[in-house]
């Protein structure tokens, strides 16, 4: 119950890019097609459960014991760009389709904040392994169903008739805040 | 004169919120009053003014494949010191600005200027252009805060201008970032449009 207390909270109260503003650049920059932002989506997934759970090993076995907390934001960010390339490379080798699907999204992913974010709030709210992971899967579903919903309505706004002024990201605003008004309705489900 | 045009693009011409469409995360998510995005803003301008400094400082002996690295490495020491100051001195700000103190070390901006301008260019112009630039990421950020927190609290900087019962709180919900950037970027295209 409490594991899915926190799925839920990562996946939809908390929903990482409308209701707390991480990986905006990603949002905004990959949602233009339906297919671009699935693409993102699964890497986003892939890898941010991977580098957390790498990340939290790390810090917890490596950082703390040795008293060098004060490395962490060094160290995710070296360890995180390290992981990526290892990441596509094993991809590329082992699962050539998948790589495929994700291709150019993959490096990108290193600039991607919502990765060093997940790693940093998993310490910050004392997550042991196990509810991290759950954390960083709840993180990373949340980031790809808003992500995907975006697109497809974004798609659709191609056609519709916007004043000019408004055209191109003012609009992609404006939209994302009506998203981010319903997400708002979840606060306070579950009592969390 | 070359001086002067260096600090001065980052203000207008080249401002990295609402031209170059960079370090948007800080932005929206601090802005929903005027003092956390002015703790904000002061925060950027160390690392930023800091990491241009030492970028440009070092230029000449990074080899150009691992430079980007070495940016990283540079910047995440300011980061970890501006943390660390920031929760040892200011711990309600800090716990108000919460993950977006360390997450300082992927704002594009930060990154973006080492490579673009403090790699080519000596000490003197980097820090003007690091301090340019942080003065338009303050005043996108500062104007942003401003417009949440009157609208939203009926309150600037903590100064409360009328009654907050009458305020529009979804300005300053997560939503309110959203609409305002929306507007604000429509505005400006306005402006465009009638300049030229």
């Amino acid at each position: 119950m409490e594991l899915f207390g926190i799925f839920f909270a990562a996946f939809l109260i908390n929903n990482i890019l409308l209701i707390r503003f991480i990986a905006l650049c990603s949002f905004f920059g990959v949602s233009t097609k339906i297919d671009t932002s699935i693409g993102m989506s699964l890497a986003v997934i892939f890898v941010m459960t991977i580098s957390s759970a790498v990340s939290w090993l790390i810090y917890h076995w490596l950082l703390t014991p040795c008293h060098l907390e004060f490395l962490r934001t060094a160290t995710f960010i070296l360890v995180i760009a390290g992981l990526v390339q290892l990441e596509e490379l094993y991809l590329k080798k082992t699962i050539p389709n998948l790589y495929r699907a994700m291709g150019i999204y993959l490096p990108l992913i290193t600039t991607n904040c919502a990765i060093l974010a997940v790693a940093f709030l998993a310490i910050d709210y004392r997550y042991g392994f196990i509810q991290s992971m759950v954390y960083s899967l709840g993180v990373s579903s949340g980031y790809s169903l808003a992500i995907i919903l975006f697109a497809n309505i974004r798609e659709r706004m191609e056609l519709a008739p916007i004043p000019k002024w408004f055209q191109g990201y003012p609009i992609a605003f404006l939209t994302a805040a009506l998203m981010s008004l319903a997400f708002l309705g979840f606060t306070g489900m579950f009592g969390l | 004169m070359n001086l002067w045009k260096d600090f001065n693009r980052g203000i207008i011409p080249e401002n990295p919120v609402l031209r170059l469409m960079i370090g948007l995360c800080p932005v929206l998510a601090v802005s929903n009053n005027a003092i956390n995005a002015l703790g904000m803003s002061v925060a950027v301008a160390f690392v930023l003014i800091g990491s241009n400094l030492v970028v440009a400082l070092v230029r000449k002996q990074v080899p150009d494949q691992i430079r980007i690295p070495i940016f990283i490495i540079i910047i995440s020491t300011f980061v970890t010191i501006c943390d660390y100051i920031m929760q040892a001195y200011y711990p309600d700000l800090y716990k108000a600005l919460g993950v977006f103190v360390p997450l300082i070390v992927v704002n594009c901006i930060i990154l973006g200027r080492a490579e673009a301008f403090a790699y080519k260019n000596p000490v003197l112009n980097s820090v003007l252009d690091g301090a340019g630039m942080s003065l338009g990421f303050a005043l996108a950020l500062g104007s942003i805060g401003v417009i949440r927190e009157l609208l939203g609290a009926g309150s600037v900087f903590g100064i409360q201008l009328f009654n907050a019962t009458i305020a529009a709180t979804i300005m300053i919900l997560p939503p309110g970032a959203f609409i305002t950037i929306g507007f604000l970027m429509a505005g400006l295209n306005k402006l465009e449009n009638k300049v030229q």
